[in-house]
């Protein structure tokens, strides 16, 4: 069961603006019944240009009855200058909060808002429309491309799979998108944190490289390898190539490959410097 | 019982019998001996496990060395397959269905994962299973066929003695996960050719946390816990001595409720249903109607959606359960309907109800009471609705 807030459960026990406007001045409908969720949305201008009457219709569970909902009375008497300034978070705020998994409800509700709003000028909503086109489908389930996950990701600070599903559903149903989704993640943070470590990390002499590697390699990378039963030892920094030799059960492993490449050289690229390579001798 | 509220979610779990719950109580309070101690404090128990295991065998037709005591259903599940897999290591492969519980299917996804073979039988829109594609499927190299008994979402009963005569003709072990069965519909393993049998206690009016597994005499059996002498070394872990009594007690009642689960509760399912059929425009029943456990229907609402249904149902105090996932963390209709291939426009507005002996006809009318306005309400709401 949900813990829904008194406010959620009060838009959807009470929804307001329930129905359609007569010969409405913007109007769209987002989200479809294969997805489990939709809304339809409408509304009329008085002459000072302002939301005079909204209506909508939603298919869905509580959490989106009650975003709807919220959002008509968030909008009314204002301009559409006004209402377009209005974010999902903006609607979970004012419900006092939503679940995790129910987020994509109140951002249904925005991009429902932002479509009419473009309706209305005549305009197509490009606000993720735009990238949509152009990226690769990456869920298939719910047609999301890997542009908008990107997009999700940056604007809403969301760093795992289950928070993209949370927002936009992507890998919620069949469930084979998630490593694409990882990757893309992996794709979109890595590049952020190479940014910032660059403008923050000073240029390190050699020495100073050296010593730095011996302790990533002393208090991080060892006792990863060592939980597995392996181990590792730093032998020299050639140029930028560190050449370690693996011991213990990672010596015998046939994925030490992808041990050097995925942990130790990564680590020491994110910790160290991103120019580093790495080689093993053996023996 | 709960007097506030009326709860028609009988296949999530069960209300605890009154008798099964002084039945075991003792063993909660005073006689909380370990059964393999030498003293008799503790030994004396071992008497009330010998008890409830020959009344679950008796209830089942079946041998008491037939039966292990296991901690739920996942569990008799788990090691039911797991054990066929160790006993037949030449075989790779493992034959289930595409409708059965995620004990099922997702040890599956594991087992490929460990390079096992997993075939799902597809069904068809009733949620029938594909008996020819079943018998091309189970091969030489199969070393289990597990089907489940009834399914827990549409009730829907499967032949489960034809499928086990097919496997065995095959050379494989045939397991079905009854735990939606077992208490609704008469079980007899005597003259039959299942192999293995999961039953889990909650689901017939006995606690959580206590299951079992029937392994008849003479297939071979390789224990999932590894640990103590426990179940003659089949499985690991000291008894939960009040479970196994109040599962004994709860299939000695079911024995004796048989008849009136079969007519009495079957009868308030279908006035149930009947009502909503005939009262809500654009409802199907999900399921193969003629051949379902008594107590379970399945009904779609067209152009809504299941939880906002089940929120209201809850405003109202009634707990039922939806094959829409939105309240499961998934954001699918449920794999079950997905697999019989329900339209999009009814599965996500799916809700189960599943009763027991407790219910009454005043609470079926006042289900039907609310589920009417309530309907209606959404329905207005939704932009798909066209009255």
């Amino acid at each position: 069961m949900w813990n829904y807030t008194e406010k959620v459960m009060d838009h959807f026990l009470n929804p307001r603006n329930v129905g359609e406007v007569d010969n409405p001045d913007g109007e769209a409908t987002v989200g479809n019944i294969r997805c489990g969720d939709a809304l339809k949305l409408g509304f009329k201008l008085d002459n000072n240009g302002k939301i005079a009457e909204i209506k909508f219709k939603t298919f869905g569970c509580g959490s989106a009855i009650a975003s709807s909902s919220v959002l008509t009375e968030m909008v009314k008497g204002k301009t559409l200058e006004e209402a377009e300034k209005i974010t999902n978070k903006d609607i979970v705020k004012a419900l006092g909060g939503l679940p995790e998994e129910k987020i994509h409800c109140s951002v249904m509700g925005m991009e429902a808002l932002q479509s009419a709003i473009a309706n209305y000028r005549g305009t197509e909503y490009k606000h993720e429309d735009e990238d949509e086109h152009h990226g690769r489908i990456v869920c298939h389930c719910f047609g999301v491309t890997d542009a908008k996950i990107r997009k999700i990701a940056k604007e809403n600070e969301i760093k795992t799979v289950e928070g993209i599903t949370n927002y936009c559903k992507a890998g919620g149903d069949c469930g084979r998108c998630k490593n694409d989704i990882l990757e893309i993640l992996q794709g979109v943070w890595k590049l952020e944190s190479q940014k910032e470590k660059q403008s923050e990390t000073p240029v390190l002499t050699f020495t100073q490289k050296v010593i730095k590697i011996q302790a990533v390699i002393d208090s991080d990378i060892r006792p990863m390898l060592e939980q597995d039963g392996g181990s590792i030892e730093f032998i020299d920094l050639r140029g930028d190539t560190v050449v370690v030799r693996l011991k213990g059960r990672c010596s015998m492993c046939p994925s030490s490959g992808i041990t050097l490449k995925n942990i130790v050289e990564e680590k020491l690229r994110e910790y160290v410097s991103a120019d580093l390579k790495i080689k093993e001798i053996r023996g | 019982m709960n007097p506030q509220v009326i709860y028609v979610d009988n296949n999530a779990t069960t209300a605890i019998d009154p008798e099964v719950f002084e039945a075991m109580k003792p063993f909660l309070t005073e006689f909380y001996g370990n059964p393999s101690s030498i003293h008799h404090f503790g030994g004396n128990v071992a008497a009330y496990i010998k008890k409830g295991r020959e009344q679950l065998a008796e209830f089942l037709r079946a041998e008491p060395e037939e039966i292990i005591f296991t901690s739920c259903g996942t569990e008799s599940d788990n090691s039911a397959v797991l054990s066929t897999l160790n006993t037949y290591p030449t075989r790779k492969k493992v034959v289930t269905s595409k409708v059965e519980h995620p004990a099922i299917l997702n040890l599956g996804k594991y087992l490929r994962e460990k390079g096992y073979i997993v075939s799902e039988i597809p069904v068809d829109k009733f949620g029938k299973i594909d008996m020819t594609a079943l018998e091309e499927m189970v091969d030489a190299d199969t070393a289990v066929v597990s089907i489940m008994w009834a399914n827990n979402e549409t009730g829907n009963i499967y032949p489960v003695e034809k499928i086990a005569q097919i496997t065995k003709s095959k050379g494989a072990l045939f397991h079905t996960d009854a735990v939606q069965a077992v208490g609704k519909i008469p079980i007899n393993l005597k003259n039959s050719a299942i192999d293995m049998l999961s039953l889990s206690g909650h689901k017939l009016h006995a606690p959580k946390g206590v299951g079992a597994l029937f392994v008849r005499k003479g297939v071979g059996f390789k224990p999932f816990m590894i640990g103590g002498h426990q179940e003659s070394g089949r499985r690991a872990g000291t008894e939960n001595v009040a479970g196994i009594v109040a599962l004994g007690k709860a299939s000695e009642l079911a024995g004796k409720y048989m008849n009136y689960e079969n007519k009495e509760v079957k009868e308030l399912r279908d006035y149930l249903e009947s009502r909503i059929l005939k009262r809500i425009p654009k409802t199907v029943i999900n399921g193969d109607v003629a051949n379902r456990v008594p107590n379970t229907t399945n009904i779609a609402f067209e152009f809504i959606e299941g939880e906002s249904i089940l929120l209201l149902l809850d405003e109202a105090g009634i707990a039922a359960s939806s094959g829409s996932a939105c309240t499961t963390g998934s954001l699918e209709p449920s794999h079950v309907l997905r697999a019989m291939d329900v339209p999009y426009t009814s599965a996500h507005g799916s809700i189960r109800f599943s009763l027991s002996r407790y219910n009454t006809k005043a609470e079926m009318d006042r289900i039907i009471e609310t589920l009417v306005p309530a309907i209606k309400k959404l329905r207005e709401i939704s932009p798909y609705w066209r009255p």
